[in-house]
Formats: C-alpha cells, structure tokens, sequence
C-alpha cells in the first residue's frame, strides 16, 4: 500500500513560539516530538503538546525504550508512554535499535546491539511486547553506531528486517545514521538500502553529522550534508513516498532555516515523482 | 558472549572505565565515543536542571562536583531529566561548611519538579462558606513541597535568577522552610517560619483544624492564634496550596 509523501520537522523548545503563537500554522505536515520530554503528568510540557496537537498530526519519537536490553522493556515506561499515545494519538511512535538500559543501570545513551540471533530473540520479544502495550504498531530506527561486534551474525539491515518479518513493526530509516555507521564501520550504504524491507519504511530521518578523530559522530548540529541528500534520494527510489523530517538537537538554527532544508527534501522527492 | 553479559561489561565501562570490560568488548576508538557521550550527556543535565547553582558556584567548581556525581552516581531512572534528584546530596557532602550551597541546589530541583506536576484544581474560598472549623480536616495539594533551610539560600535563588547582586549568606535566626508549589504553569515558592511548616505537617497528617487552633493557644492566647492560623489559612488559599477537605 503505498503511504503519502508528509514533510515534518523535530519540535524543539527555541521554535515553541513558532508553531504556537504565529497566525498561520508552520508549512509542516507533521512534527516529531520526544516523548520521553512529554511522559510528565501535567505543567506546561503536557499544554504545549496539546497546543501543537491542535494545530498539526505528532510523531512521538522515543528514546529510552530500550529494545535490546537482554531483561526486557520496563513496564512502568510502556504504561507511561501508552497514557500520552492514549492522549496524542500520533501519527507514529517510534524508538531506537539499541539499548539503553540494563538492570538498574540506565545509560541514556544509545548503546549498539551486536546483530547476533541471541539478540534478535531478545529484539523480537521487547518490541512485541511494546506493541501489545502500546495497541499498535511501533517503528524502529537504525542508529548511527561507533562499535560493531566481531561476534554479528547478520548486517544490521538483514536483522531489521528479520525484525520486521517476526513482530510486524515498521522502519524509521535515518539516512544519516546509514551514512555514519558505513563510514565508520567500512560497509556499502547502497548494499544497506538495497537490502531493508522497503515496504515496511513509514519514515525517515535526514539529519547533519561531525567528524571525530577517527569516527563520525551523530551530533545533529549541522545542516544535512550532500552525501546524505544523494542517499536520501536513493532512499526515496526503493521505498516510494514516505514521510520525512529534517532531525536537529543542537545549534538549533532558526525555524526559516530548517523549512528551507524541508523544501530541499520536497525539491527531491518531487523529482522522484517525476522520473 | 551472551548479550547479557555484554551490556553489564558495557555497563561496566561506563560507569567505571573497567579495562577488562573494554577488552572483552574489543576495545577500539568507538569504546571511547561512548564513554565520552555517556559523561558529556550527564553533565549537560545537571548543567540543564541546575543552572542557578552553576553561577552560584563558579563553572570550574560546578564541573568538578558534577564530575564526582557522575562517577559516584550513576543513572537509574527512566528519564534523563530526574538525573539530578541526588545531585544536593553530593554538593552537600562537598560544601559541609557551606549548607546555602546544597539549600540552593534543593530549592532548584523542587522547582525544577514542581515544573511538571500534575494539573489539580486547588481548594477555593468560596467552598469552606460552610465548613465546621472545629473538626476540618485539610489535605494540601499533593504538588506541595517543603523543605528544611537554616540559610538565605531563597534569596541568594532569586537573585541569581533576576541578575542582581546576591546578598551576603546568612544563617537563619532560626531554621525555616521554603515552601515551592506550581502557581498556573510557573514554579514559585516563599520562605516559612518553623512554626508555620510545623502546622503544615500536623495537619498533613490529619490533625483537625480546631486542634491546631488550640495547640498554638497556650503559646499564643486564642485571639493570637486566631490570628495566627488566619494568616497562614488565607496565604495558603491565596497561594493554592489546599487540595480538599477531609
């Protein structure tokens, strides 16, 4: 079935102005949010995620789910997450391959997984589980990462779709993320898109990167850089149409400045209509 | 490796730099691209939650206290922004002899907190027209903090807040409390007197009203207390700090 092309963007606390006290409504078709920011029981976050919602559909994007933990999803997390889906009714909710929890030790980092069957058991079990929680579907994204396991007995793209044959859950492509991780781990981004389940991409990720000693690193500070549109628009020929935002954290730039790169993602994907 | 075992080395590397650890998980550049995110990213939540006390002490002190939280104390919670909630603790075991310091961090995480509390409707004046004093009993927002102070560490907050030069730090004639609750969707908070916290508790834990009138009557005379507990009702429906009767 084949899903609209939306362009959205990240909702971050310098734009809060912008999407709620302009006249006209952002030119978005979707804002993101973290849900871990808005998993409170009440004050101004819950207000602004009520006034953002009134005006435009959310994506609740998840950090803290930890999906590969090996002792499984926190259950007080699920409950709280599923009261503010309960109260959103957003458009995807997502979270990360990765883990960031084990035992009481929560490192709020976005720990690699090494791409083992152990660990697609583990993966599996933690996103159904999520899912039966939440009552819907769950997008996972592919993380940028600094450490692959010598151990792996599959590449990251044949355990998501691994993943996404076993528990029905649906893709958060994050362009940049492939980007990074083949650059510092040496594998074909080409290989990578060619090898997803395409059908199961529902959105993606475009984002700007940094260049550490000897990695790079996913600081999300930048500008999305031309190789990163290049895949973005290889990205867009295997899955179709599919929602996309623009991912900044920091050295957030004014709001004019991410709608102009929104248009770039639009200009790109209108070419691909068009061939 | 089983996956178990690896995130509690990875764990390990974390939180202690455990060179076995980074061995068993082949070591390499990427180890310390993690360790390096993992401590950057607590920092910058303290810096985030506490950014009164960060003036109030200097960034070099503060970087350094927030580094010796960071290794003493590592995360538990689910969330990234409740980091902070032991970080008084540790500024407390730093500056013994300075108690303003771990004061002006608590009274920065309570309001920090009171941020998010949940959305209740506080008691109004208009619903106590028939209320019987005598056995009232008042249940207090449950959004209502109290803590202990025996210094300005209030004052030198809001100074810092407001840009202006802090005042000298005091003692406390006496200890006190600051009381911090959220007005509509902004923190705020007074400075109380003991005997005021005092009463709060009492009635907390379920004294009646009229009890309490009479208790503060042999210090004070009735019409004194009268007075007394007038004051502190009408501050405390002013403020919305009453949930309900009881």
């Amino acid at each position: 079935m084949a899903h609209p092309h939306r362009f959205g963007l990240g909702l971050r606390k310098p734009h809060y102005a912008d999407f709620l006290e302009a006249a006209a409504p952002v030119p978005v078709d979707f804002v993101e949010v973290i849900s871990e920011n808005f998993m409170v029981p009440g004050g101004r976050p819950r207000d602004i995620l009520r006034r953002v919602r009134e005006r435009h559909p959310v994506a609740l994007h998840g950090v803290s789910m930890s999906v590969g933990s090996a002792d499984g999803v926190d259950r007080d997390y699920l409950q709280r997450l599923r009261a503010l889906v309960d109260a959103v009714e957003p458009l995807f909710v997502s979270d990360h391959l990765c883990w960031t929890r084990f035992g009481d030790f929560q490192s709020h980092d976005l720990l690699p997984l090494p791409y083992t069957e152990e660990a697609l058991r583990t993966v599996c079990d933690n996103v159904d589980a999520a899912q039966t929680a939440l009552g819907r579907t769950m997008l996972i994204e592919n993380p940028s990462s600094y450490l692959a396991f010598d151990r792996a007995d599959m590449t990251e793209w044949a355990f998501l779709d691994a993943l996404c044959a076993r528990t029905g859950c649906e893709l958060l492509l994050d362009v940049n993320n492939i980007f990074v991780s083949a650059t510092n781990h040496g594998f074909d981004a080409h290989a990578y898109l060619a090898g997803i389940p395409a059908a199961r991409v529902r959105q993606i990720h475009l984002a700007g990167h940094s260049r550490g000693e000897t990695l790079l690193i996913d600081t999300h500070d930048k500008p999305v850089p031309d190789p990163v549109w290049a895949l973005y628009a290889e990205a867009l020929a295997r899955v179709g149409p599919v929602a996309t935002m623009i991912e900044r954290d920091d050295a957030i730039p004014p709001l004019a400045e991410l709608l102009a790169e929104l248009d770039h993602a639009r200009a790109i994907a209108a070419l691909r209509v068009a061939a | 490796m089983r996956l178990a075992a690896l995130q509690a080395d990875f764990g390990r590397w974390l939180r202690a730099e455990c060179p076995d650890a980074a061995t068993r998980l082949g070591g390499g550049a990427g180890l310390d691209v993690y360790l390096n995110n993992y401590r950057s990213q607590l920092v910058a939540a303290l810096q985030s939650s506490f950014p009164q006390l960060q003036r109030w002490l200097g960034e070099t002190a503060f970087l350094a206290a927030a580094a010796r939280h960071v290794e003493a104390s590592p995360p538990s919670a689910w969330t990234l922004d409740a980091y902070g909630e032991d970080f008084p603790a540790t500024i407390a075991a730093l500056y013994p002899d300075d108690p303003e310091c771990a004061e002006l961090a608590r009274i920065e995480w309570a309001l920090a907190a009171a941020f998010t509390t949940p959305d209740l409707a506080p008691l109004s004046a208009e619903s106590l027209g028939e209320v019987q004093w005598e056995t009232a009993r008042f249940a207090f927002m449950p959004t209502l903090a109290m803590l202990p102070v025996t210094s300005n560490a209030a004052a030198l907050w809001q100074s810092l807040v407001d840009g202006t030069v802090p005042p000298a730090v005091q003692r406390l004639p006496a200890p006190g409390a600051v009381l911090l609750w959220r007005d509509g969707f902004n923190p705020s908070f007074r400075t109380i007197e003991q005997a005021e916290a005092t009463a709060i508790l009492q009635l907390e834990a379920g004294m009646q009203f009229g009890a309490l009138c009479t208790a503060l009557a042999d210090a004070h005379g009735e019409a004194g207390s009268a007075a007394i507990v007038g004051g502190w009702l009408g501050a405390w429906l002013r403020d919305g700090l009453l949930a309900a009767l009881r």
